[in-house]
């Protein structure tokens, strides 16, 4: 029986091929089949979650709530170094240079990405800014984001900060940046369903060491990681507590 | 900054829920929120300080061993109405999601306002702490609260 592995659907996308390698890597450690499964959204990879039909998950921090709390699946690891952080940008030509400068009736151009919205929204709130009077205009990806801004499609982008950094010098030298989250205990982690748990054990020793080989740390590369850092369980309840502050009602 | 700030100071003796009392200088200057951040805090069951990350140490000029094993309560200022808080336990205690626009009181007199949410942590079925994540609030919510707060006192 093969198990099944997935990605959160806000993954870089040139970084595709590096968990293809992951789950190569992961079959020859635990020698069982495991099935990557990738989806570009997160409502049917959601959906197949809450069917049981994934036993392990590189999950948005957002998601780990149902995940652990509802479905029984334990956060083992997240990447080092590597907290999911926000960034509100603007056209460069644009005349506001602060989050407060902004008024109603802006649009707002972002991703699906739950937790880089949720952050977004949470930094407009001191202009006064919220669902009610913002216009929200979902896109598929970062790039697209920035080509909202540039051709003055919307007023404002929300990205996620490590998407941001990795655009072209000549997309960002079009923008600039108002805002920048630094909150650094939020983060993806990967976490094992109650199909896996016997694999636990094993895993923990694989992953942590993984860095320290040469094939693991050439798969970590193809991942844009650098290694896997344990998580304990009240770690990852105060991740989760620190979320549910955030997310309206 | 607000409008109404003086720099003024004055000694105040600020009393707690619980029966002491401490004497404190209260200086009317605001320290602006930082941006991007969020002040996070946890407490046990009984609000005394388990966790502070490292915006609250910053933001409340306390050290982190000034802070831990201490009431929350070092932090209330005296314009705030203690009806705000008493709304805020009866909430958290009752299981709920609590949120408000809070006047915090620093280490050297002046303050800082923010806005707070505070959930209970549940851990296998039992009330183990709180956690309270506070905010950059927006002016026209903190200048409501402090029309609305002067009201209450
Ligand atoms: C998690 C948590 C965070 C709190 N944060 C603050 C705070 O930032 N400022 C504050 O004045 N009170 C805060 N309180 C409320 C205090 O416990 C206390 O009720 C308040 O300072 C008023 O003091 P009193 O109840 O003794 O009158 C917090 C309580 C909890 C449980």
């Amino acid at each position: 029986m093969a198990y099944n592995l997935t990605v959160s659907p806000d993954f870089a996308p040139d970084h595709i091929s590096g968990w293809y390698f992951f789950n190569t890597w992961l079959q020859r450690q635990l020698d069982v089949g495991v099935h990557l499964e990738l989806y570009d959204c997160f409502e049917k990879q959601r959906s197949d979650i809450r069917d049981n039909k994934i036993d392990m998950i590189y999950a948005n921090p957002y998601d780990a709530s149902m995940l652990v709390r509802e479905l029984g699946f334990k956060a083992i690891a997240r990447p080092q170094e590597r907290p999911d952080e926000t960034v509100i940008a603007v056209s460069a030509e644009s005349t506001i240079s602060s989050v407060e400068e902004l008024q109603a009736g802006i649009t707002v151009a972002t991703t699906d990405d739950p937790d880089v919205h949720t952050m977004g929204m949470i930094m407009l709130e001191p202009a006064d800014l919220d669902g009610s009077n913002v216009t929200t205009k979902e896109v598929d990806t970062y790039v697209i984001v920035a080509k909202n801004l540039l051709n003055g499609n919307a007023d404002v982008g929300f990205f996620l900060k490590d998407a941001y950094d990795e655009l072209s010098d000549l997309i960002k030298g079009q923008m600039k940046v108002l805002v920048s989250s630094q909150i650094s205990v939020v983060h993806h982690s990967l976490l094992v369903g109650p199909t896996m748990q016997e694999f636990i054990p094993r895993l923990e020793e694989r992953l942590f060491s993984m860095h320290e080989d040469e094939k693991g740390k050439g798969v970590l590369q193809s991942m844009n990681l650098e290694e896997w850092e344990p998580m304990t369980e009240e770690e990852t309840e105060f991740m989760i507590d620190l979320i549910d502050t955030l997310v309206i009602e | 900054m607000s409008d109404q700030d003086t720099g003024e100071s004055r000694e105040v003796t600020i009393s707690y829920h619980d029966g002491t009392s401490r004497a404190a200088t209260v200086v009317d200057r605001e320290v602006p929120y930082p941006d991007g951040k969020l002040i996070v805090s946890r407490t046990d069951p009984n609000g005394i300080i388990t966790h502070a990350n490292q915006a609250f140490i910053d933001m409340s000029g306390y050290t982190r061993d000034e802070l831990i094993g201490v009431n929350h309560y070092i932090l209330r200022h005296p314009d705030m109405p203690s009806v705000a808080f008493a709304g805020l336990w009866e909430t958290i205690e009752a299981g709920k999601k609590w949120h408000g626009y809070v006047k915090n009181l620093r280490k050297d007199g002046s303050y800082y306002w923010v806005k707070a949410t505070v959930i209970p942590n549940i851990r296998n079925g039992k009330l183990v702490g709180y956690t309270s994540v506070r905010r950059k609030p927006s002016r026209s919510k903190i200048k409501a609260s402090e029309e609305l707060y002067a009201t209450l006192m």
